[in-house]
């Protein structure tokens, strides 16, 4: 049987602020447990929350980014519940009057671009840390994270497989990091997901009922995870049985997903306006300073590839996914002179290289400028591609020496002396007579073969395209 | 307001009532709801609710680090600490 | 013995004179306090860290070498600060609240901590975990509440001035109970950072004090604005102690109909509308004027605050600090049990009450619709502003009454405070002094003013404080 999947995204993402959301604590990752705590973010009685201005920018950042509406007045509510990662016994959160609305993702599907609906964004105070394998009896608190910025982007139910969640991820991912929103560090939590997912017979049947899953922690168990999902209930129906609402917990080790122990007690989070902060009334000056400063976004700069560079859309995409590999590639481009050819070098050895190491490019000794000067001495024929790619590009990843030292020490500077050139071309004549006859009796293709000659000769230092023509006007003088 | 359902409710606030706590106070909470009722007599139509009595808006703080606490007296003071950590009774029920 | 009887302005003439130090002060009311506080139970603590003063502090401040009595549920580091609830016992406040800040920096002498009902939740001190103050003018009375200890300390000469908190009415009613000066300043002038919140958006911190000028004095200490509560407004503080003394000729005051009604006793109306002859008399103009909605106030009080404390008190969940309940078997019977034992009857009771107008369902009904009667009560006073520079009003139906009487009934207790509740739903400020005796027990009168014109009671205060010589000494003989 096969149902249609509906998918909805609820993503929390760390805001790059200095200090926490509502009080002066840094934010720090790792460090001693409780070390970067006050009494504003334990909870103590007398406490009070002020907004650091900073992440309402970022905010309203994201939001301009994800081509949504800022809010003209946005509030703080509270939201009640009891967990021992949660100071007040409520989390400072967004309910009726978000930081935003609207907007969307452009993400690639086979049948082409899709545009994925944004339903809201709103900001919001994470919660501490409970570590439970300390002791069999206890669970042990860690406030450290109590305060740290977020903004929740929730999605409207637009995707429908789990390849479509992927890429909005990732496109989400691209988005907030060249806005500068964020650092989305993966490892340190910065991306956090919960996905809703639903299936029906046919697309004109009502949703079916939603399940949503948490614990979802990287990219790749969001993916499994949906699909899991998508499997079960699936399967459940196909079963005759009934798909209940509830919150499923995905298990990675075990790859499936697992009901919630049931509560005592309905959810009931008894929102209401939070009496310590006051209204925020958007000053359409800032929104449009906002505006004004907002770095190019990947989707636009993949049109700018693709219209000013010629680019195709593919290589396109790839170069403008994120802001460092793209001013990298343009700065690149712009020594060398040859868009073509930086590309060609970026999408080839670079992203080989990095994908190899599992490294970013900050990581490697890589600059334009070398990279560009390499790209050069193959251009100019001072030595062959390949010895560059292979040989060179490697070894100037890793030490950051300059390409023609590289080429000289490893002995790769390509010959193109008409002089050595004659005497291995001549030789060659010499000792292929068969060969030449074809050559010459019109079987063009077989003057590879005397190239292929000449190359060994001068162990992979001639220049080939040379070779070529040289040989040519021999054979038919 | 007789449906007042005091166990519903006290376990939302995560408060232990003993059994002959209950009536009493299911009565007398009862009784206050009944006096809030006049309530509902006020035409309240299009009137905007005051969740702060002056209008103030858009109070920030710079985004500025501070001092934090010196949490290690504090936690000795704690109801149950284990080294830098506040301890609780293992979590069995899963999170909200 | 005679420095414990002071003002606090007339302290400052004193030790500038360099006839009596602060240490002399001090003593004088320590030994007052171990005479009379065994029977009175204004205090529920001293400072026995030594953070109640700070050195150094130069002698031109504004309170220099003044004794400070502080409500119990304001932070000062080091010291407990336990809102006399058991499931704060033990707890040590490891930071200043602004208020405790800007005291010490006035040179002003923390003395300790004044009793109070549990979390502020009372009108007459009665649900104190220390157990109840005694009204120092009978002590079979109340001295009102939730700030009983900090009135009754000031009334009994246990204190020069002291701070209180006021909700509904909590400095005004027992500043009126005790016979002192009390005031709510408006919502937003004083910061309520390091103030144990009951209800956020009503509370504000206030003096009590033995004359109008001294408070005057230590609100324009108190006052200003301050960038850890983002509720703190940014307005100018205006020169208060330049209203003292000034002519009410020709100030506007308005009588609300309203709080002239049924329920009052007999002898607070009299004394109320003598005082209002006197400033008839002065040169007040003196006009009938009407606030439509006040019948609904106590009713939206009583969804509006607890809602808000039910989510302000789940922080006491004996997880950081306070009390936890020994032998839970798991998490939730740790909340459960800690919460149910650590807070008081009258705490659990607005707990619940506010956790359910709060509630899925419940929400609309009650919270939002108080929330909106709040509007019309709030408008109502901005109406009759526009004809009155202030209003005059009784503090509280009645005076003192007996320990007991009102602790069975909480709907008899909620409407003591029917004349007070008003101006924290409005933000106003709002004064009580005393006016005169029902039966030898002190009257208070209340003169309320538009936001952040604090100046208006102050003058109009002190002018028909110097017109009614009020017995301010007998409390402390009765004492």
């Amino acid at each position: 049987m096969s149902l249609i999947p509906t998918i909805g995204l609820e993503v929390h993402c760390q805001l790059n602020t200095r200090t926490k959301i509502f009080c002066g604590c840094k934010l720090i990752f790792g460090g001693q447990p409780n070390s970067a705590v006050c009494p504003v973010c334990l909870g103590l009685p007398g406490a009070l929350p002020v907004l650091n201005r900073e992440a309402y920018r970022l905010g309203v950042r994201a939001v301009l980014a994800l081509n949504g509406q800022p809010a003209e007045r946005m509030k703080f509510d509270r939201k009640n519940y009891y967990y021992p990662d949660l100071p007040k016994g409520y989390q400072i959160s967004q309910y009726d009057e978000p930081l935003g609305r609207g907007g969307w993702i452009e993400i690639d599907t086979p049948s082409g671009i899709k545009r994925v609906r944004l339903h809201r964004a709103h900001l919001e105070e994470d919660a501490g840390k409970l570590i439970h394998d300390q002791s069999p009896e206890y669970s042990h608190v860690d406030l450290n994270r109590a305060g740290t910025p977020l903004i929740e982007i929730v999605s409207e139910p637009d995707l429908d497989s789990s390849t479509e969640v992927y890429e909005y991820l990732t496109q989400l991912k691209a988005i907030l990091k060249s806005a500068r929103v964020s650092d989305c560090d993966m490892e340190k939590g910065h991306l956090r997901c919960d996905a809703n997912v639903s299936v029906r017979r046919s697309a004109s049947d009502p949703l079916g009922t939603k399940v949503e899953i948490k614990n979802l922690n990287s990219f790749k168990a969001v993916k499994a995870a949906v699909e899991h999902e998508i499997e079960r209930q699936t399967a459940a129906l196909a079963a005759g049985e009934v798909i209940r609402q509830e919150t499923r917990l995905w298990d990675d080790n075990a790859g499936r997903t697992v009901a919630m122990r049931s509560k005592e007690e309905a959810h009931d989070y008894r929102y209401f306006p939070d009496p310590d902060l006051v209204p925020f009334h958007v000053d359409a000056v800032i929104v449009e300073a906002e505006r004004q400063a907002m770095p190019e976004m990947p989707r636009q700069r993949r049109r700018r590839y693709v219209e000013s560079l010629k680019l195709s859309d593919y290589d396109a995409g790839l170069l403008s996914q994120e802001r460092e590999v793209s001013a990298f590639f343009e700065d690149t481009a712009a020594r060398l002179g040859d868009i073509k050819a930086a590309a060609n070098w970026m999408i080839g050895p670079v992203f080989a290289y990095l994908s190899a190491k599992g490294v970013t490019l900050d990581q490697t000794r890589l600059s334009p400028d070398l990279l560009s000067a390499l790209a050069r001495l193959a251009l100019d024929n001072k030595m062959s591609f390949q010895a560059a790619k292979d040989k060179v590009f490697p070894e100037m990843a890793e030490s950051g020496t300059a390409p023609e030292e590289l080429m000289r020490r490893m002995g790769l500077e390509q010959v193109s002396d008409e002089g050595a050139l004659d005497v291995w071309a001549d030789e060659v004549i010499r000792e292929n007579a068969k060969v030449v006859e074809e050559v010459r009796s019109g079987k063009d293709t077989a003057v590879m073969f005397l190239v292929g000659q000449v190359m060994k000769k001068s162990k992979g230092k001639a220049n080939p395209g040379k070779v070529q023509t040289l040989l040519r006007s021999k054979l038919s003088s | 307001m007789s449906s007042f359902d005091l166990r519903h409710v006290a376990r939302l606030a995560r408060l232990h009532f003993t059994d002959a706590e209950l009536k009493p106070f299911e009565s007398q909470l009862s009784k206050i709801l009944g006096f809030v009722e006049e309530l509902k007599e006020v035409n309240v139509d299009g009137v905007e609710p005051t969740s702060h009595p002056l209008a103030v808006a858009n109070v920030f703080r710079a985004d500025e680090p501070v001092q934090s606490l010196d949490v290690e007296p504090f936690l000795a003071r704690a109801p149950k600490a284990r080294g830098r950590f506040f301890e609780v009774p293992k979590i069995i029920e899963d999170r909200s | 013995m005679t420095l414990a009887r002071k003002t606090a302005h007339e302290l400052r003439e004193l030790y500038r004179a360099g006839s009596a130090t602060p240490d002399q002060t001090v003593a004088e009311l320590k030994s007052r306090i171990a005479a009379k506080d065994g029977r009175l139970n204004c205090y529920v603590g001293f400072d026995a860290a030594g953070s109640g003063v700070r050195r150094n502090v130069p002698q031109d401040r504004p309170l220099w070498g003044v004794p400070v009595a502080i409500k119990d549920n304001i932070c000062v580091e080091g010291q407990e600060a336990t809102c006399a609830s058991k499931i704060l016992k033990g707890y040590v406040a490891p930071y200043n609240a602004t208020a405790t800040e800007r005291l010490l920096e006035a040179g002003a002498i923390l003395l300790g901590r004044a009793n109070m009902d549990e979390f502020a939740f009372g009108s007459s001190c009665e649900s104190s975990c220390y157990g109840p103050t005694r009204n120092p003018w009978d002590a079979e009375r109340v001295p009102g509440g939730s700030s009983g200890g900090s009135a009754a300390s000031v009334a009994a000469d246990l204190a020069i001035a002291s701070l209180g908190s006021d909700t509904g009415g909590s400095i005004r009613q027992p500043a009126s109970f005790c016979g002192v000066v009390g005031l709510k300043p408006t919502y937003g002038r004083v910061s309520r950072y390091g103030l144990i919140a009951f209800a956020s958006s009503l509370d504000q911190i206030g003096p009590f004090t033995k004359d109008v000028r001294d408070c005057a004095l230590l609100t324009s200490v108190l006052a200003g604005y301050d960038p850890k509560d983002s509720t703190s407004a940014d307005v100018p503080v205006p020169d208060y102690l330049s209203e003292i003394g000034k002519s009410v000729k020709g100030l506007r005051v308005g009588l609300p109909e309203e709080y002239f009604g049924k329920g009052i006793q007999p002898e607070v109306e009299a004394a109320v509308r003598s005082a209002i002859e006197k400033l008839r008399a002065l040169g007040v103009e003196v006009r009938p004027v009407s606030l439509p909605h006040t019948k609904y106030a106590v009713s939206v009080y009583y969804l509006v605050a607890p809602s808000e404390c039910s989510s302000n008190l789940a922080r006491f969940d004996g997880v950081r600090f306070g009390r936890r309940s020994e032998g839970a078997r798991n998490l939730l019977e740790m909340y459960e049990r800690s919460r149910g034992e650590g807070f008081g009857a009258e705490a659990r009771r607005r707990i619940v009450l506010g956790t359910f107008a709060l509630s899925s369902g419940y929400y609309d009904a009650y919270y939002l619709r108080a929330m909106r009667v709040r509007t019309l009560i709030r408008r109502d006073f901005e109406e009759a502003f526009k004809e009155v520079d202030a209003l005059v009003t009784p503090t509280s139906p009645s005076a003192a009454f007996k320990i007991g009487e009102k602790s069975a009934d909480p709907i008899q207790m909620y409407l003591s405070d029917i004349y007070t509740i008003s101006a924290n739903l409005a933000g106003v400020p709002a004064l009580s002094m005393p006016c005169g005796l029902a039966q030898g027990l002190p009257v208070g009168l209340q003169l309320i003013a538009k936001p952040f014109d604090e100046q208006a009671l102050f003058r109009l205060g002190s002018a028909l404080e110097r017109e009614l010589a009020f017995p301010r000494s007998a409390a402390r003989e009765a004492a």
